[in-house]
């Protein structure tokens, strides 16, 4: 069914898959993520959608080994069968043509803020990216982001590739610089405490930032709530009513809290698998 | 083959109990709680039917079981035809022998209620589906000639899957929408092992599709692809999605990392299979002191779940008292033996925490019962300055449900509480040629009257379409 179609390996723990997903590939717009499961006892992982092949039916999807599900995923291989892929869930990323815009893509963030951009690039905006990681050997897809891109700024935190430092340092540099004040929106893809000073760093300057929020998901259809965010005075369900919200009204300390819930049970499984797989 | 016994003696004889698992072991387990009648039993409370010829107890059930009919069957020892007999009304027996309200529905109208010893219709119709499945006797699919007409059905719940297999039975193509990966809706992710083991499930879902329904999992509809593209491909649908949307109290805190909502804890455990981590991959909070708010059978279930998983206290925090409480008898009877405390007239007003987002406390006031509201029960009313703290990490929010937006179609209306309307007989919404049934047209409700729902559809989707 969901046949791995080709893999990719990026650098130790990351990967990309093409993966044939007929329903999805024919559907997905920018911004949506659909949910996985390795094998019938795995767990429903989100996946935000990186690229897609419409005619190919094939859709590309990027991960990083952070638990035993993605390590499951990353010991799957071309001709393995993924046993669920549901989607695409969520709502599609807000596209018109802004003006200037900054998509900020940080460690897998970098995969899926591809889209985004592309398509923002598509619809006559002028798109500068910025991508992140810890290092030279962690920046991927960066040829793809270049072609979407009028301009785009490298960091790596240890100054191993490009410019040293976080993303939101050249983000910094981009709003100080910016004089006409023509930076319309900011898109913010990443680990939560990159969207998170993103957003801080933005708000400061009044510019509109949207984040995508990697919430733990069950079914991802509005049913089980696991992924509930408070977003201004609401409580939203990021896999229906996201997962792209404005960054500025985020309470990054509750999303935070409730991302390191299943923490010490997620290290029990992922140190058994590893027992076992050597 | 057993020998009727005269009426007589079918007034005296007192009703055959089901043997349960002992309330001390099987708080440690998730094996089912009764034990199923044997085939001695069956014969034995069979026997006392007087098979009255105007049968109330069809009257009484959504489904119109041919209740005296299978039960003479039973007496006859002809096993395999009592559920075919059954099936010939009812599609899912052995979910319905165990989870249906009997004592209002089918039992409820048992002419023995006026000495107290109404028939086990539930008990027996969970034997024959028992019988049947040990036996691997399949349901004899008498079909139609085929229509050449294509049917969708979203959702592979009790109501979507009645409604195909009445519909497949018919002649129709029927194919049903499910948006997780695996089918049988609520019954596999809401209801507990203990109440509905999973393999009987598979099992009856196994002979609607041997009798040709097609069951597509992973394709969520609103998602995947609108209800609108999905009726433009079919010649009809029926909407049963079931209202599988958590209600939260709205209280200060309930976005805290170890407050869940019923949907969420027990779709962990039953359709993920939790209870088994790390066997199965998905996790669960195994909390020490549990509070799970509400007084359905749904709080039945979080609550029983919880002490299963190991929690060391597990209470049920209701605002009314046990009388309005709207569970079955046998439920809350069930958790007070397993060892639930039960905080009647309390309504939590706050969820208390600590900075990293664990729960710490409930902060609850008590309630006495006013004058009856809207529903005809006393309405609970807040004593002031009754408020005390009661400690705990753990809390499950088992309030009830609500209406799942993602399913939308032009032209079909819904009511201010996102219900679809339907005509009460042929289930009809305004949208030709999409009809809805169970808790998606009327609101969170039972198995049965979902079962219910889905043969009045399919009665009008066989007539127009």
């Amino acid at each position: 069914m969901y046949k791995i179609e080709s893999k990719i390996k990026y650098a130790e723990g990351l990967y990309g898959i093409w993966v044939d997903a007929q329903y999805v590939a024919e559907k997905v717009e920018p911004g949506q993520f659909v949910m996985v499961m390795t094998h019938e006892k795995g767990e429903r992982i989100p996946l935000t959608i990186a690229d897609y092949d419409r005619s190919g039916k094939k859709i590309f999807l990027v991960f990083l080994v952070a638990g035993k599900s993605t390590a499951q995923l990353a010991d799957m291989n071309e001709g393995d069968e993924l046993f669920s892929l549901v989607g695409p869930l969520g709502k599609q990323s807000e596209i018109e043509n802004y003006g200037r815009v900054v998509c900020v893509g940080g460690g897998t963030g970098i995969a899926a803020i591809h889209p985004i951009a592309r398509s923002l690039k598509e619809a006559g905006n002028e798109v500068i990216s910025i991508i992140g990681a810890k290092n030279k050997g962690l920046i991927f897809m960066e040829e793809d982001i270049r072609k979407v891109s009028d301009k785009v700024i490298v960091t790596t935190d240890d100054g191993s590739y490009g410019r040293k430092g976080f993303v939101t340092d050249a983000l910094k540099d981009l709003l100080d610089n910016d004089e006409e004040e023509d930076i319309a929106r900011v898109w913010a893809v990443g680990p939560a405490i990159m969207m998170k000073n993103v957003a801080l760093l933005t708000r400061g300057y009044n510019v509109k930032t949207i984040v995508s929020l990697n919430a733990i998901m069950v079914d991802a259809t509005g049913m089980c709530g696991t992924c509930r965010v408070t977003v201004g005075e609401e409580t939203k369900l990021t896999c229906v009513d996201g997962p792209e919200f404005d960054g500025h009204l985020v309470d990054w300390s509750e999303f935070m809290n409730r991302l390191m819930r299943y923490k010490p049970q997620e290290k029990i499984a992922m140190d058994l698998y590893m027992k076992r797989r050597q | 083959m057993a020998e009727p016994i005269p009426p007589k003696e079918r007034y005296r004889r007192e009703p055959r109990e089901m043997k349960e698992q002992d309330p001390k072991e099987r708080i440690h387990n998730f094996n089912e709680v009764p034990l199923g009648f044997s085939t001695e039993d069956a014969i034995y409370e069979a026997q006392r039917c007087l098979e009255c010829k105007t049968a109330p107890c069809v009257k009484g059930c959504p489904a119109e079981v041919k209740i005296p009919e299978f039960i003479d069957l039973i007496v006859k020892e002809d096993f395999a035809g009592a559920y075919q007999k059954i099936l010939e009304t009812n599609s899912l027996p052995a979910v319905c022998g165990r989870v249906c309200p009997q004592e209002t529905q089918c039992q409820g109208n048992c002419v023995f209620n006026r000495t107290g010893k109404p028939i086990n219709i539930g008990k027996l119709e969970r034997f024959v589906a028992d019988y049947a499945r040990n036996n691997d006797i399949r349901p004899q699919a008498i079909v139609a000639p085929k229509k050449n007409k294509k049917i969708a059905i979203v959702g592979s719940g009790p109501a979507g899957l009645t409604c195909a297999s009445d519909l497949v039975k018919a002649g129709y193509d029927v194919t049903i929408f499910e948006a997780l990966h695996r089918a049988g809706g609520v019954l596999v992710y809401g209801i507990p092992e203990f109440r509905l083991p999973k393999n009987i499930i598979d099992h009856e879902i196994e002979g609607i599709k041997a009798m040709g329904v097609n069951i597509v999992t992973d394709f969520v509809v609103g998602e995947t692809k609108s209800l609108d593209e999905i009726a433009d491909e079919f010649d009809g649908v029926f909407v049963a999605n079931g209202a599988g949307s958590p209600k939260f109290m709205g209280i200060p805190g309930e976005n805290l990392n170890d407050v869940y909502s019923a949907n969420e804890f027990l779709t962990r455990s039953n359709l993920m299979k939790a209870y088994l981590f790390p066997e199965y991959d998905t996790p669960i909070k195994i909390g020490k002191k549990v509070a799970v708010i509400g007084g359905g059978n749904v709080t039945m279930d979080s609550a029983r779940t919880a002490l299963r998983l190991g929690a060391e206290e597990v209470h049920v925090v209701y605002r009314r008292t046990k009388a309005e409480s709207p569970a079955r008898v046998e439920e809350v009877e069930h958790a007070e033996e397993e060892g639930v405390i039960f905080d009647w007239l309390t309504l939590p007003v706050r969820v208390l925490g600590d900075e990293k987002g664990n729960v710490t406390g409930m902060e609850c006031i008590r309630m006495e019962l006013g004058e009856p509201d809207a529903s005809g029960r006393r309405r609970p009313v807040p004593i002031e300055g009754s408020n005390f703290v009661m400690e705990c990490d753990q809390v499950i929010d088992a309030i009830g449900t609500q209406a799942n937006p993602l399913v939308k179609a032009d032209g079909m209306e819904k009511n201010e509480r996102g219900y679809i309307l339907v005509d009460e007989v042929s289930k009809a919404t305004t949208r030709k040629g999409i009809f809805a049934g169970g808790d998606i047209a009327r609101g969170s409700a039972t198995v049965i009257l979902a079962i219910g729902d889905a043969k009045k559809a399919a009665q009008a989707i066989s007539a127009t379409i």
